[in-house]
């Protein structure tokens, strides 16, 4: 495998850096991590995941969609879309990596969303194993390999060095363009260790029981009316921080602000665990938090399924059971319904 | 970025406003150079905004047989629908569509009698299915259509019901207002009942549409004349936004309402989660 010595990363970021733009999950101040724009200087953070997911790449938090200029009766509409420029993501995580190939289900599927597209065409993902997986990590429920992500490029470290095995020809291109830095390691010997360790911790985590068999398209009598939602929504706030923190979740809004000079009409990201989500004029199909929160969760562990070949809507981020204000999440909602 | 995006709208023109009741009015919308922005089937929706006030689903009321221009008949009961309540003719709107099914007038409803039972406003989508199948009327049976609404001034398409449709032959009209009123000899009565009173063949395909507490009542009365949810079409609405079942909002089930439906069987609907 091509490898760099992990001592020499800087340089391979600065190499990066220089013919494009490159995001790296970086420390904050205030302890998390987040994707920053690579500057010099700038280290990898050493926490297993940054505190947003990845998908602001492909489906920003906030978009701008088209403008308008409004005079008198007349409507002149200005299409601002402009091509993307080129952009590397490093150490995106596998459950990341595999929320990517959800949301492509999504935004990909006719009439293909030319926004996400864009910027799909334009990014390049280098993901990065892990080797600490958290009490909150389930990704091996959704058959994720987090020794083995999926996305352009794959790379994985030992601590003297970093490996990296290309999976897409655009994975291929960024190996090419950083091909003076890597140097040929064939004796991954400490890597198989690390990866042997981290399969290791995988199989004695928390939530490494954690099944979907009982979960899927075929699901919807079963669960839909079952009683245990309005425990489980009881206490929900309603606050949609899961969903924010989502790397699957894709609903939006679309909303207009006026600039003083025009119009101009973004979309933004919503949330179906919102009252006024599904609100008409004539009144709101979903009026409790019961119906909002069961939606979700049908969602992601029913409907989904149901028109995705059983693909779950759910990588096992963790992000959700770390972040709901009052700890409910997915787990909680998976183990409950199965109880009979 | 040459591609199209469906969440990009075409500018359209308000070349006729008609007023039909206190609170529906029907707009005409073409194209700046004239013609139809667009090609669509009876039952599909488009998108129309006014750039700064909103963007709202509506169904297209007019028939695709019309070649010249569209209409939507639009109930004032919002934000949105206030402000093109408020335009004049000549005022640009955008528009973007055709989105979803349509109902099935090339393929399952060929060569069937034809019962249409619309409440209020709900009479604007098969209003479409109506005048298709009356241009088209080789390949359909008879036509027979219940409508019914508040009071007389609530019956939308009123003048065209009553000069086009109802001197049409082999189109049955039969309309119904809620309450008595001066003026008005017809029958009064809610429409479910009055479907039950007219007692229609089974032999018939149905389309139904108009408000859920009307269309609840209507199914059950025609479950009773003996009709299986098979032969009954209604069409839904649900918040939207985007159009093409990306954004979410319209979900029920493994379906979305804007891109799956607005038309579906009653039959089809039992397979769906009870949320609409």
């Amino acid at each position: 495998m091509l490898r760099i010595s992990a001592n020499k990363l800087d340089s391979l970021f600065e190499a990066v850096a220089a013919k494009q733009t490159l995001y790296i999950p970086a420390d904050r101040n205030d302890g998390e991590a987040e994707y920053k724009k690579y500057e010099t200087g700038m280290k990898l953070t050493s926490r297993l995941n940054t505190l947003r997911s990845a998908k602001d790449f492909f489906f920003p938090q906030t978009e701008d969609i088209v403008e308008f200029k409004m005079d008198g009766k007349k409507i002149e509409i200005n299409d601002i879309r402009q091509e993307c420029e080129d952009f590397v993501i490093f150490g995106v995580r596998a459950c990341d990596a595999r929320s990517f190939t959800i949301l492509d289900k999504v935004y990909l599927s006719e009439p293909v969303d030319s926004f996400y597209k864009n910027r799909r065409d334009h990014g390049t993902v280098v993901t990065l194993a892990c080797d600490r997986p958290a009490e909150t990590c389930f990704c091996q429920t959704f058959g994720i390999d987090p020794t083995a992500p999926e996305g352009d490029c794959a790379c994985w470290s030992d601590g003297s060095y970093y490996y990296f095995k290309a999976n897409t020809a655009k994975g291929q291109t960024f190996l090419d363009s950083i091909s003076d830095l890597l140097e040929d390691g064939d004796d991954t010997a400490e890597l198989d260790k690390v990866i042997a360790k981290t399969k290791a911790v995988m199989s004695k985590l928390p939530l490494a029981g954690l099944s979907t068999e009982n979960f899927g398209g075929d699901k919807l009598d079963e669960y839909f009316s079952s009683d245990k939602w309005t425990e489980l929504s009881e206490s929900c706030l309603g606050c949609g921080t899961c969903t924010f923190v989502c790397p699957t979740c894709q609903c939006y809004d679309i909303k207009d602000f006026n600039t003083g000079n025009g119009i101009k009409r973004y979309r933004c990201w919503d949330s179906c665990m919102y009252s006024d989500f599904t609100k008409m004029a004539h009144g709101n199909p979903r009026l409790t938090q019961l119906e909002r929160f069961r939606q979700r969760f049908m969602h992601k562990l029913v409907y989904f399924p149901a028109n995705n070949n059983g693909e779950f809507g759910c990588v096992g981020c963790g992000r959700c059971l770390s972040k709901c204000p009052i700890s409910m999440n997915i787990v909680k909602v998976m183990k409950a319904l199965e109880e009979k | 970025m040459n591609s199209n995006d469906t969440l990009i709208p075409y500018i359209g023109v308000v070349t006729d406003i008609r007023i039909d009741t206190p609170d529906v009015k029907t707009f005409r919308v073409e194209s700046p150079e004239g013609g139809k922005l667009f090609e669509h089937m009876p039952g599909q929706c488009a998108m129309l905004s006014i750039p700064g006030v909103g963007e709202a689903m509506f169904s297209i009321t007019s028939s695709p047989t019309n070649k010249e221009f569209m209409e939507f008949s639009i109930k004032k009961c919002g934000c949105l629908t206030n402000w093109l309540h408020a335009m004049d003719v000549g005022q640009m709107i955008t528009v973007r569509g055709p989105y979803g099914n349509a109902f099935p007038v090339e393929t399952e409803l060929k060569g069937k009698d034809l019962l249409f039972i619309a409440g209020g406003i709900g009479l604007a989508p098969l209003r479409s299915v109506i005048n298709y199948v009356r241009d088209k009327r080789e390949n359909y049976g008879d036509i027979q259509v219940i409508y019914g609404s508040r009071s007389k001034d609530d019956l939308v398409d009123y003048k065209e019901i009553l000069d086009e449709w109802m001197t049409d032959d082999g189109v049955h009209v039969n309309l119904t207002i809620d309450n008595a009123q001066e003026g008005w000899d017809g029958h009064v009565g809610f429409v479910p009942n009055y479907v039950k009173e007219l007692n229609p063949s089974t032999s018939k395909t149905v389309l139904v549409c108009g408000p859920p507490i009307m269309i609840k009542f209507t199914l059950a009365g025609l479950k009773e004349l003996g009709f299986t949810e098979t032969q009954v079409y209604t069409t839904m609405e649900l918040r939207m936004k985007c159009g093409v079942g990306k954004c979410g909002r319209c979900n029920i089930g493994n379906k979305y309402v804007c891109k799956d439906g607005p038309v579906f069987r009653f039959d089809q609907l039992d397979e769906l989660p009870d949320e609409y």
